[in-house]
């Protein structure tokens, strides 16, 4: 369930302040997400669902899950 | 693509698949929650590089393949009146009822059309102003706030002739109620990453503590689902049953507070019957009944007299982890995308239709 | 009793039931829009028919029938697509396309500017392709009845003395060359359709390819199968090939030419870019010996500069079409049930 697909917000519109929106990035295909939900500036990434952001992606978690495959590679060749 | 490219990986693959080999001793049963990830692990064939002593079990979390014959009846029955416009996702379309599909039913002439997003329905409705446009709303709770947020922007917009079918479940329940089966075979869960995306995880905590199991909140991607699968491993073989964020940059602690709270303003929680498994206590949500104008089973009331009588498809038994598709004998043979026997051999993200379309050679 | 006359035989702006009628209408537009357009001697001939002279040797023969929404998107219209689709027909039978002929179905209501424009790139394409077309015929229906315009090209061509080309032929050892980028033309058309809302700077594809096809065969006359993998995409037109010559076909995923707004749109719809409908490459298949000069060649037009061997032809007695995954595993791409239908859950 749920395909959710990360994109980078290039601009923000608030006329709507019940419904933000903002124009995403999806690498090479731009699509009106709505970002009501998330606290976001331009070229922060989104994960998207269904025309909604429901997340900002976090960088700082992303970099550590992929230290921690360098982790995991590293003590398998130290075995 | 930036944080797709990476998860899907080579190196990190093989160093995942590695690690899990040299982990396991001992046989385990872990069950990945979401349709997405039974999906991905399908199309990828993930499975190919794990060891023999670890067995994916798929789960319910596809709500196009546990939405019951007799809602996707009264979509269809909606779609019949002449004023309306029922919208859905493109996943819908095939899913039968108890007779016919939205598909076949828009061949005859009904106007159902597909959308990308709830919010779009609102759009076509103030669209087309003379029309009811009803939108079938299915979804976990990744989903349902989307869906509420189109009813709240229909809200603001002081429409009328915008409502939604709702056939919303709740994922915590339906892991609850696997575990409690008494020849339950699942050892640790891969909790959908989504799902938590919304809600945060003190559900998942509760079931970890209460019922002993590992569960590790685990993304969509196929080196996402190896590190799921990795630290799942870990805990198993360390006896322990504790919650873990591998998704985390997806997935904060709290989840997205905005959208719980549209969903603790809109919605009553309810028992509800999964297409397949049947029925689960608390396991759904509907509309409270302060937005009854904008629930279409008020708008357009709805009397099923037709009972499904297939026997043959055992994916309730697949979904609730006891069965594999292995175990079906119409699988492939009866039952195929082109005259299915079941739901989840309709949906893409179904059990059945995954491992068909991407089986092996 | 004032009387009025109900066939309005003065230029008109938009298309009316009386275009249809065999009438006075019909002919201006036949005379103003399409000969206007299509002129050439043969057409001319102003007949039921054309007529023409044969050649000696074996002709290649195809039709197709063109419906798409909307009827103008990014790097083309219907009307290319109409004389692009069958002139690669033709040339992926191993031909030389010389005449097509073409059906029109209107519908009422359609503005004559949009026919007109529709008409001039039909000819701008066929100018290009070397072909002409040299008969046709227009129905006008009711407002409501069809999508604008839908129109229908036939075409014949000359297959040139020791040219065999065939699904058939395919056989073990040899190789799938892709001539360009994969699911570009599917995803132009849907970034054009309001419903799925999204942008692109992606074009259509669709170009003709029959002066590839022409140095292609001149050069390598052993080529086995070349196909234009149109609607159902590389996955559908590879599994066909793969039934006619009861071969497997292994693709190399990594190989596979996939833009990344291709592959972003694929994410976002949760669709496989192995079924998305291409107009503007095609698919050879040959012996191996000859793929490193096939690639040369194909990579020296701009229409197939991006050609990459995508796979190969494993074995024989079972008709199968199998993917290597970037990870070293293998997946079957079947034939899809129906339509590719975007999916959100």
């Amino acid at each position: 369930m749920c395909l959710a697909v990360p994109g980078k917000i290039v601009s923000i519109d608030t006329s709507v302040p019940e419904l933000k929106t903002a124009k995403v990035d999806f690498g090479g295909i731009v699509k009106h997400i709505c970002v009501q939900w998330v606290d976001v500036q331009e070229g922060d990434y989104i994960l998207a669902h269904a025309g909604m952001a429901i997340s900002v992606l976090d960088e700082g978690e992303a970099l550590q899950t992929l230290a921690d495959f360098d982790a995991i590679a590293r003590a398998l060749e130290s075995d | 693509m930036q944080y797709i490219d990476d998860y899907r990986n080579n190196t990190h693959i093989q160093t995942l698949a590695r690690a899990i080999n040299r982990k396991v001793a001992h046989e385990w049963n872990i069950m990945e929650i979401c349709g997405g990830q039974t999906y991905a692990i399908a199309r990828y064939r993930l499975e190919d590089l794990l060891p023999p002593e670890v067995r994916l079990l798929h789960g319910p979390g596809c709500p196009v393949c546990v939405t019951s014959e007799e809602v996707i009846d009264h979509a269809l029955d909606i779609a019949r009146h002449p004023e309306v416009i029922l919208a859905s996702f493109g996943d819908m379309m095939r899913v039968p009822g108890n007779e016919t599909d939205l598909l076949h039913l828009k061949a005859q002439g009904a106007d159902i059309r597909l959308l990308y997003s709830p919010l779009d329905a609102v759009e076509l409705a103030a669209a087309n102003p003379a029309r009811e446009v009803v939108f079938f709303a299915v979804g976990f709770e990744t989903t349902i706030p989307v869906h509420l947020a189109a009813l709240q922007e229909a809200r603001r917009r002081k429409m009328t002739n915008f409502s939604l079918l709702c056939s919303f479940f709740a994922v915590a329940p339906a892991m609850e109620m696997i575990v409690q089966q008494p020849d339950n075979r699942v050892d640790g869960f891969l909790a959908a990453g989504h799902v938590c995306a919304i809600t945060g995880n003190a559900a998942c905590r509760r079931l970890a503590a209460r019922y002993k199991h590992p569960v590790i909140i685990t993304g969509f991607e196929p080196v996402d689902l190896l590190y799921g699968l990795y630290r799942c491993i870990c805990q198993l073989e360390r006896n322990e049953a504790q919650v873990e964020n591998a998704y985390k940059r997806a997935v904060p602690e709290n989840g997205n507070t905005v959208a719980q709270a549209l969903m603790n303003d809109a919605l009553d929680t309810v028992g509800c019957k999964w297409r397949g498994i049947g029925y689960i206590p608390d396991s759904g949500f509907v509309l409270k009944a302060k937005y009854s104008a904008y629930d279409a089973t008020g708008k357009f009331p709805f009397e099923n007299t037709k009972h499904l009588t297939n026997t043959r498809c055992i994916s309730g038994e697949i979904m609730k982890g006891k069965l594999c598709t292995a175990d079906c004998h119409c699988f492939g043979t009866e039952c195929t995308p082109e005259h299915p026997a079941g739901a989840p051999m309709v949906s893409a993200e179904g059990v059945c239709a995954a491992y068909y379309r991407y089986r092996q050679p | 009793m004032k009387t009025v006359c109900p066939v309005p035989y003065n230029a008109s702006d938009t298309i009316l039931l009386g275009h249809g009628s065999g009438g006075r209408m019909s002919h201006q537009l036949i005379r103003d829009v399409f000969r206007a357009a299509f002129g050439n001697p043969l057409l001319d001939q102003d007949h039921d028919g054309c007529v023409f002279a044969v050649e000696a040797g074996r002709m290649a023969y195809s039709t197709d029938t063109f419906v798409v929404h909307p009827l103008f998107f990014k790097g083309g219209n219907i009307g290319d697509l109409a004389v692009n689709g069958t002139v690669n027909d033709l040339a992926c039978c191993g031909a030389v396309p010389r005449y097509l002929a073409t059906g029109f179905i209107l519908e009422e209501g359609l503005p004559l500017t949009t026919l007109q424009a529709i008409v001039h790139s039909m000819q701008a394409a066929a100018g290009k392709a070397h072909v002409s077309i040299v008969t046709g015929d227009t129905k006008v229906v009711e407002h409501g009845k069809c999508d604008g315009i839908f129109i229908n090209t036939s075409g014949v061509g000359i297959v040139p003395e020791g040219i065999n080309i065939a699904p058939s032929r395919a056989t073990v050892g040899d190789v799938v060359i892709c001539s360009g980028n994969i699911g570009v033309h599917g995803v132009a058309i849907m970034s054009a359709r309001d419903s799925l809302g999204f942008e692109t700077a992606l074009e259509s594809d669709t170009t003709a390819l029959n002066h590839i096809t022409q140095q292609l065969l001149c050069t390598i006359a052993d080529v086995h199968v070349l196909r234009d993998p149109t609607r159902g995409g590389v996955g559908t037109t590879l599994n066909e090939i793969a039934a006619a010559a009861n071969v497997a076909i292994e693709l190399d995923e990594a190989a596979l030419p996939v833009p990344n707004a291709v592959k972003a749109a694929s994410e976002i719809l949760g669709i496989d870019p192995l079924y998305i409908a291409n107009e503007g490459i095609m698919l050879v298949i040959l012996p191996e010996r000859h793929a490193e000069q096939a690639l040369r060649l194909l990579q020296r037009f701009v229409e197939s500069k991006n050609a990459t061997t995508v796979g190969r032809v494993v074995a024989s007695g079972r008709a199968t079409v199998t993917l290597k995954t970037v990870y070293g595993n293998h997946r079957t791409v079947p034939m899809l049930a129906g339509e590719q239908l975007p999916r959100i859950c």
